[in-house]
């Protein structure tokens, strides 16, 4: 497990500095380069002139491979939903996308009726490799182009859940998930995505990994301790884990030293890397960009809770958003969206 | 149907309002006053005020994520629609919807919903209630030509069909979705083809002329108001700006956008009545003059307006 700092450091000539939507791309290339049967589905991803889908991820694609691998829908997320379905049943690797997160709400029968218990259903004979890939974080568009959507599907047996930080790992993840012979809902955040010129997010961070020349997979189920540290564990997925790391910065300056845990992947979720660390430290702080109830966080904290209580020193912190849709106006959004300063007080507040 | 005067030129001032109040905003966005994003559409005037002037007070519009003129058109302050715009406490929606869904239900337009196809099923159910409590009123439904492929728009036109449902379906065909030309992802050559599917008369109609908007939505919404269920009228238009903030519009060839820009709705109005003498230069000049004041007072009244506290993000959620 290298820790993100590390990967950072590495000299220039091993990698290069990417942007997640960069590194992304790299991602669909080199697969769909290695694999015919890798196609991909959204709307407005590969029309000439046009914005490389929502977030410019897909932009070259379409050129490079064909309008009959970079397939522009109309705006029909049931049916992009659907289709990239029986199209994976039918052999082919669909990675389809949705140009924000909210409209999964549209494609939920598709993939929680169908994508995820087809393979069930039909007594392990069939398999639904489809990765849909999803924006999510709140970004000042209001309510409907908002939400954190990790909960929902990490709920449903038979689909996998990704959520990546970094280039990196966003890079290694998509490729694997692309190999994979399960349904993977792959979620972005908007505020990482390290978009340019007039597509620059406001309130985007600028998150450049480093990535190797070489080809690499990350496996799902493999948690990764970005900053080691004894006195509290802080868990964290997607922009939460720039919000955990900066607070652990603060709290070092308190003398506080933070271990965080970057979870990368929800489903499957690396239970042993949290425990071992929950072991250590006796303390632990959930960071997620969702609505507290019900989020994913809920499910850690139930499970540390069973499986640590010996060594718990303190309750179970969660800082999550509140049980609010999400605002548009960014005093509001910024009182919602957990910050820095939430995350300090929750960890002071167990010492 | 003859129009009076006075109808045309309130007409005529609805659209300059709408289109000022696009360029206002744009120009305040680019300046970096407010957040977010927008959609704005501007050349889709006649459309918007075409279809509101038909309406009475107590119908009511959904719209979409491009509600800018809507807003406008149904006669929404323009101070509450700037103030929700600048992220205020006193627009339209406290500053909890922001620009994709302005609206207010008691002025007559819900608010507006930014998941396409989204609002189609509300304008429908919202007829229903027309219908369930026997009151003279209708929904009128605007979406646009993207939104005719989602499966809500479907469904809710059927339903609406099959119950004779006081709503009328008014879609927007500004020829794309985002960057997605209708023609590469409709089979049928006219959104209003698809009415037949669901036994209502479909209608297609040049959106750019405001009078043509007008009479058409009145005969279907006289036909709504008198039980005889929906009518789908297509409105050929197009947006003579982005699709939203950042879209420097490389899909669409220059010819295409010089062509209509030639059919821009308010150039054209203004051609035909300083023919016919409705209008003067000096009358122009009186109408925009006063449209000007009307926006500025609405920018002084958002920029003075209080933001909202952060902690007002937790109310609205249930009836406390
Ligand atoms: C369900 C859903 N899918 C995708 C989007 C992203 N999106 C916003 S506007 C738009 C295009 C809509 O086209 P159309 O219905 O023709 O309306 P127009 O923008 O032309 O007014 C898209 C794809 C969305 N808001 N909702
Ligand atoms: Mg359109």
């Amino acid at each position: 497990m290298s820790s993100m700092n590390e990967m950072v450091s590495r000299p220039e000539k091993e990698g290069r500095k990417i942007t997640l939507v960069e590194a992304l791309r790299e991602a669909l290339q080199e697969e769909m380069r290695r694999d015919e049967r890798v196609i991909l589905l959204g709307e407005d991803i590969g029309v000439s002139g046009g914005f490389g889908g929502a977030f410019t991820v897909t932009l070259g694609l379409a050129e490079e491979f064909g309008h009959h691998r970079v397939i522009d829908t109309p705006i029909t997320e049931a049916g992009i939903a659907g289709v990239a379905t029986g199209a994976a049943l039918g052999g082919l690797r669909p990675v389809a996308d949705v140009q924000y997160g909210d409209f999964l709400f549209l494609a939920m029968d598709q993939l929680a009726n169908h994508a995820a218990k087809l393979r069930y259903m039909s007594g392990g004979k069939l398999r639904v490799p489809l990765v849909m890939r999803a924006p999510v974080g709140a970004t000042t568009r209001g309510a409907q182009h908002a939400q954190s959507l990790e909960a929902f599907f990490m709920h449903v047996p038979g689909l996998k859940v990704a959520c990546p930080s970094n280039p990196y790992d966003a890079k290694g993840l998509l490729k694997t998930a692309i190999r994979l012979d399960d349904p993977v809902i792959f979620f972005e955040h908007k505020l990482l995505y390290g978009s340019k010129g007039s597509r620059k997010e406001a309130g985007g961070i600028e998150v450049f990994g480093t990535v190797p020349q070489e080809e690499y997979l990350i496996p799902f189920g493999e948690a990764k301790v970005v900053r080691s540290g004894q006195a509290v564990t802080l868990v964290a997925n997607l922009l939460m884990v720039h919000r955990a790391m900066q607070a652990a910065k603060n709290l070092a300056a308190a003398g506080i030293e933070a271990e965080v845990i970057d979870v990368r992947t929800l489903v499957p979720f690396d239970w042993s890397t949290l425990f071992e660390s929950v072991s250590k430290t006796g303390k632990l702080v959930i960071v997620e960009e969702d609505n507290l109830t019900g989020g994913w966080g809920a499910e850690v904290a139930a499970r540390t809770a069973d499986r640590c209580i010996g060594y718990l020193q303190a309750p179970i912190r969660r800082v999550a958003a509140p049980d609010t849709p999400v605002p548009f106006a960014p005093i509001m959004e910024n009182f919602y969206v957990p910050s820095v300063e939430r995350i300090v007080t929750a960890v002071t507040d167990l010492m | 149907m003859n129009l009076t005067p006075e109808k045309k030129l309130a007409m005529y001032r609805s659209m300059v309002l709408c289109r000022m109040f696009e360029e206002q905003v744009n120009s305040l966005f680019l300046q970096g006053k407010l957040p977010g994003t927008i959609h704005q559409a501007q050349g889709q005037e006649a459309s918007a005020v075409g279809v509101c002037q038909a309406l009475e007070e107590h119908d009511m519009i959904t719209s979409t994520h491009r509600p800018h003129e809507h807003a406008v058109a149904r006669g929404i302050p323009v101070k509450y629609l700037m103030a929700e715009l600048f992220a205020k406490k006193t627009g339209c929606c406290g500053g909890k919807g922001g620009s994709m869904h302005i609206g207010d239900a008691a002025l007559g337009m819900l608010p507006a919903i930014a998941i396409v196809g989204g609002g189609i099923p509300l304008a429908a159910g919202y007829a229903l209630s027309f219908q369930y409590l026997k009151k003279p009123n209708i929904v009128a439904c605007f979406f646009g030509d993207g939104a005719s492929n989602i499966g809500s728009f479907h469904e809710a036109i059927n339903m609406a069909a099959i119950w004779d449902l006081p709503v009328v379906f008014v879609c927007e065909n500004n020829k794309y979705g985002a960057s997605t030309a209708i023609d590469q992802v409709m089979k049928v050559k006219r959104v209003s083809d698809r009415a037949a599917a669901y036994g209502i008369p479909g209608q297609t109609i040049d959106g750019n002329e405001v009078e043509i908007v007008y009479r058409a939505m009145r005969e279907a919404a006289a036909r709504a108001r008198e039980g005889k269920g929906p009518t789908l009228l297509e409105l050929e238009t197009y947006r003579l700006v982005g699709h939203s903030r950042s879209d420097p519009g490389h899909y669409r060839s220059k010819e295409e956008v010089a062509e209509w820009k030639k059919r821009d709705p308010i150039a054209r109005f203004e051609a035909t009545y300083l023919t016919e003498g409705l209008l003067t230069d000096d009358l122009i000049r009186t109408i925009r003059l006063s449209v000007e004041q009307e926006l500025n007072e609405a920018v002084a009244f958002a920029e003075a307006s209080p933001a909202p506290l952060p902690e007002e993000c937790l109310t609205d959620v249930f009836n406390e």
